[in-house]
């Protein structure tokens, strides 16, 4: 079972615990945007095998939304962070670097 | 190709079964081929088959990383069955569920097409109105289904307890012509047709990557060497977005992990496909006398092919309260596969910004009962380069123009 460290309460909480929010950092688009960039925002997705920055929810726990960083093709856990960032901060990079050297997602790496 | 048939069975029987052939070749590919398709699933298959068959293009290959129908087509519950709301779902799942009737036929080859019924119980007043809408716009579009009482429900399954005290049964959307088949026997098929047709299916060969030049597709890089094509067709479900990638486009799709599990065989108890979408289970009995169970899918990004524990335990869980009498039973074996969803849950079978290339996904939890009708209307649209009847509305400008199919909010939950 997936368990993902959530860093406004400071449980480990269970896959039970939480509802997943899919991609994260999307850039939005309002009024007065084209088809094509809200068509990108609404539904384009990055869908990786591998490294992938994502929204998360404690649901059944404190409630807060926040991100994390995920391998899909083997469920490990890079870590977790804040949700207000629009952008993984430099020590979440550090450790999926580690782990996958020379990974890439979107303009990250 | 050798036909199989009662007199075959016989002579072989009297030479020791020395004389049986093998059911299709494994060719090195060839430098060049007028279509690739990328996938042996049962997708893939059926569009090489209709493009040979309907369209007389026989200078294919099928490529697979893995093997013949290893993916989603032999990891599937096996349901065909074709109540869906909207009209152009209605359309392609019920062409493919009429060619499902004679496929054994047609193909030379059982795929033991068995159509048992379906039914979608409705356990809650609003599913009763939604799947009574079904029942209505079936009828509009020649689509056989109906709208059954609980105690119709009761004597098509005797084994099922209606009056459950969570989610006691109100009804059910039946189709009598719905049913199963065997799943791999689809794939085998279709590859035994594809091969006498003279096409090569090339199994244990990875694309590595899609050479273009100028927006037109040039050829494929593969494990077993480069191979050009005039016209490629990815047909790869759950990884179609690495292999989009490749060519140098984005999809609407997110892949995620669905089970299935199978109990240990029982005798025969259960003769229709009962599927629960507030619970979110279905079952059946397979002929081996397992039950055959699927679940949600799993709510995240993953390529897996486990899926998670829990979504096992809320299936079983919902299914055992429905099914009394399968609470003592063992479970079997327990599997996942990668499903591409998209926005609206419904397929994409589109031209692709690279031209020449075309794009069959987004099947999502409910390839398995489109095949036929899916490799149709995809090889109409390779052979023809533009989408026929079938086809058209499932374009990946939809996205764009906000033209959705929506088959999620349509009750279609689970397929």
């Amino acid at each position: 079972m997936l368990i993902l460290h959530c860093p406004y309460c400071g449980v480990d909480a269970d896959e039970t615990e939480l509802a997943a929010g899919g991609e994260a950092h999307l850039k939005r688009f309002g009024p007065g945007s084209s088809d094509e960039e809200f068509e990108g925002y609404l539904f384009g997705r990055e869908n990786p095998r591998g490294v992938h920055l994502e929204r998360w929810r404690h649901a059944h726990g404190c409630g807060k939304w926040f991100h994390a960083a995920r391998c899909t093709a083997t469920l490990e856990v890079f870590g977790t962070y804040s949700a207000q960032v629009t952008e993984p901060p430099a020590e979440i990079r550090e450790a999926i670097t580690a782990k996958r050297p020379g990974w890439s997602w979107r303009e990250f790496s | 190709m050798q036909r199989y048939s009662v007199f075959a069975v016989a002579r072989e029987a009297l030479r020791f079964h020395k004389g049986w052939e093998r059911a299709w070749a494994s060719p090195e590919p060839k430098k060049k081929y007028d279509v690739i398709i990328i996938g042996a699933g049962g997708h893939g298959l059926a569009t090489a088959y209709y493009l040979g068959m309907n369209h007389g293009i026989r200078n294919v290959a099928v490529i697979e990383k893995g093997w013949l129908g290893g993916g989603n087509t032999g990891r599937n519950t096996t349901i065909i069955r074709s109540n869906y709301l909207q009209d152009p779902s209605a359309a392609i799942y019920e062409k493919a569920r009429s060619l499902y009737e004679t496929m054994s036929q047609d193909l030379n080859y059982n795929v033991m097409f068995s159509p048992r019924g379906v039914m979608m119980l409705a356990q809650t007043e609003h599913e009763v109105r939604g799947y009574k809408r079904t029942a209505h716009a079936n009828s509009l579009q020649g689509v056989s289904t109906e709208f059954i009482t609980p105690e119709r429900v009761k004597e098509l399954c005797p084994i099922m307890e209606i009056r459950g005290p969570r989610y006691p049964v109100l009804g059910a959307l039946w189709q009598a012509r719905g049913g199963t088949a065997r799943h791999d026997a689809v794939a085998w098929g279709y590859a035994r047709a594809c091969s006498a047709m003279g096409m090569d299916i090339i199994q244990k060969c990875e694309v590595t990557g899609i050479r273009t030049e100028g927006g037109q597709v040039k050829g494929v890089s593969t494990s077993k060497g480069e191979i050009d094509c005039d016209k490629l067709a990815i047909v790869v479900a759950g990884h179609s977005g690495q292999v989009a990638e490749m060519a140098g486009f984005r999809l609407p799709i997110e892949s995620l992990a669905l089970q299935a599990l199978v109990s240990e065989p029982i005798k025969p108890c259960m003769d229709v496909v009962v599927m629960a979408n507030t619970v979110h289970g279905y079952m059946s009995q397979s002929d081996k006398g397992e039950m055959v169970i699927g679940g949600g899918t799993d709510g995240f990004n993953n390529y897996t092919q486990r899926g998670s524990f829990h979504h096992i335990e809320e299936t079983v869980r919902a299914l055992v309260e429905t099914f009394p009498i399968i609470s003592r039973l063992k479970m079997l074996r327990q599997w996942g596969g990668i499903v591409d969803m998209t926005g609206d849950r419904s397929p994409i079978l589109s031209k692709t910004p690279v031209h020449n290339i075309f794009i069959n996904c987004g099947w999502g939890t409910g390839g398995f009962k489109a095949i036929p009708g899916s490799g149709w209307a995809m090889a109409e649209l390779v052979a023809k380069g533009e989408p026929g009847p079938l086809a058209a509305e499932f374009g990946l400008n939809r996205f764009r123009e906000g033209r959705f199919i929506d088959e999620s909010v349509a009750a279609g939950v689970a397929h």
